[in-house]
């Protein structure tokens, strides 16, 4: 237990967003938990101390400031702009967290106008949103949703007065240290160079034919699993690279190659080693692989 | 001479010998005779002829997949890189005729003699992968037409063996070098992106 036992005081405040990571928060299993460590001063569904009105009104400090949704300078809440509203509220908060891929780069909200919306530190790969001088203070969970468990992981480690890791665009490295291929059920495909044609096999990788983008995009979604059971490629359907600032890409379920070469390598891969490893193992015929796991043993 | 020299001396002559007499006509014991080394001292440098002959394929994959690799390198634009290519493979089918000859009549010809050792692409990956990425590249520069790789790769190394062998059986009325540049032509026009 920490030695202060004073509750975290939270502000959860929306930009322009869906709700998905609100709802994707409620899902966590020890919500009960901790939401008994923490005092929510706004959040937009739970109970809490302060209406939105109020929260405006007042423009409290608070421990952490969790903004969820992308961000646009003009955009309202309960009647103030958001360039007033963040920027305040960011001064008086200890650590803010940018919850989501809208909030960290702008995500699909940022299709809308992209000269006018962006995340609160970056906007896509470059840092020049509305709080990039208090970078520092920033952690960036991006994810379409983030996950509920990388985000009570990030409270917890505060409320623990601990040090949070981050990588080049603030995301704390013991979550998107991995790549999502990281722990897939369908590496061994993968090496093999085994591909699915179709959703929702239990059989074949996804890079190839489904467009997978798990080689490169950052997230521990085959370690941390989503509902505790399973994540997208285990389910049998491509990673579309949701954590990443390239989010969304076009034709998010094809693999661009030229001739019948990817036009990405996994990340830090060379091309050559890519190819001659990948033209050799597809040389091969895995007869084990190349089956049902459980049809063709009916 | 280092262990590793004298391997690559014994390669040589037995690159003369199978590209010439085939694989099956050719024996440990005659390409012992012809090094003038015992059948006893060849088994300490290669344990059977099929092992001699994997790492044959893969020294003549690594000569071609080197020289494919210099010319991606190299600043030509896709047009001119296929000219290098089919350059240097007429190169080496003239001054080093045994490696072309064995790819073609040893290797390709007798395919149950590698399926153990050099299944798939696996012995000559270092030559295909510079292919890859030299298709790869050119398709990406828009100079070549995205379309499968193996089309691509029979279109182009198919029509270099041929005409080699052609070349070998002394069919062709004019030397192999005089068909380069129109070979190349072809090659670039029936690849190249509308
Ligand atoms: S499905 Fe995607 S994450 Fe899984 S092994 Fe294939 S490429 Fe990697
Ligand atoms: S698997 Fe990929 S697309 Fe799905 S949540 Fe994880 S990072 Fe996002």
């Amino acid at each position: 237990m920490p030695s202060n036992p004073t509750k975290l005081k939270i502000i959860w405040l929306q930009g322009m967003t869906c709700n998905g990571n609100t709802h994707s928060f409620l899902n966590d299993p020890a919500l009960g938990n901790l939401l008994e460590s923490v005092e929510l001063l706004h959040h937009p569904l739970l109970p809490c101390t302060l209406t939105l009105q109020q929260l405006v009104k007042k423009l409290p400090k608070s421990d952490i400031l969790i903004f969820e949704g992308a961000y646009s300078a003009s955009f309202e809440r309960a009647g103030m702009v958001m360039e007033s509203l963040l920027m305040t509220l960011a001064l008086k908060a200890k650590h803010i967290i940018a919850m989501g891929s809208c909030a960290s780069f702008g995500g699909i909200f940022k299709e809308h106008d992209p000269a006018h919306i962006s995340g609160i530190v970056f906007d896509k790969e470059n840092d020049s949103g509305p709080l990039r001088d208090m970078r520092k203070k920033v952690i960036t969970l991006s994810g379409c949703p983030a996950h509920p468990k990388w985000l009570s992981f990030v409270i917890d480690m505060i409320r623990l007065n601990k040090p949070i890791l981050v990588d080049e665009y603030r995301r704390p490295r013991e979550l998107y240290g991995y790549l999502v291929h990281n722990g897939c059920l369908r590496n061994e495909y993968f090496e093999w160079k085994v591909d699915s044609d179709h959703f929702g096999t239990k059989e074949g990788c996804l890079f190839y034919a489904q467009g997978c983008q798990g080689p490169f995009t950052h997230g521990s979604c085959n370690k941390i699993l989503w509902n505790e059971v399973s994540s997208k490629t285990r389910a049998g359907t491509p990673c579309v690279g949701c954590t990443e600032p390239t989010f969304p890409k076009r034709e998010l379920f094809t693999t661009k190659t030229y001739m019948s070469i990817p036009s990405e390598m996994p990340l830090g891969i060379p091309k050559r080693s890519y190819l001659a490893l990948a033209g050799a193992a597809k040389s091969f015929h895995i007869k084990r692989l190349e089956e049902r796991l459980i049809d063709d043993h009916a | 001479m280092t262990k590793e020299e004298r391997k690559v001396s014994i390669m040589t002559k037995a690159l003369e010998l199978f590209s010439k007499e085939g694989f099956y006509q050719t024996t440990m014991p005659s390409i012992a005779e012809k090094i003038g080394m015992s059948v006893g001292n060849l088994y300490n440098y290669f344990t059977s002829k099929e092992m001699l002959a994997k790492d044959l394929i893969l020294y003549i994959a690594n000569i071609l997949g080197d020289e494919i690799r210099k010319i991606n390198e190299s600043p030509a634009s896709t047009q001119e890189k296929i000219k290098a290519i089919v350059h240097m493979y007429f190169r080496i089918a003239q001054e080093r005729p045994e490696t072309i000859e064995y790819f073609l009549r040893v290797y390709l010809s007798n395919r149950e003699v590698f399926q153990n050792c050099c299944a798939g692409m696996i012995c000559v990956s270092a030559f295909v992968t510079e292919l890859m990425i030299f298709f790869e590249e050119g398709v990406r520069a828009g100079d070549l037409r995205d379309q499968d790789f193996f089309s691509a790769f029979g279109l182009f190394m198919g029509y270099l063996g041929g005409m080699v062998f052609l070349n070998g059986e002394k069919i062709l009325p004019k030397s192999l070098e005089s068909y380069e540049h129109t070979i190349a032509e072809n090659i670039y026009n029936a690849l190249k992106s509308h």
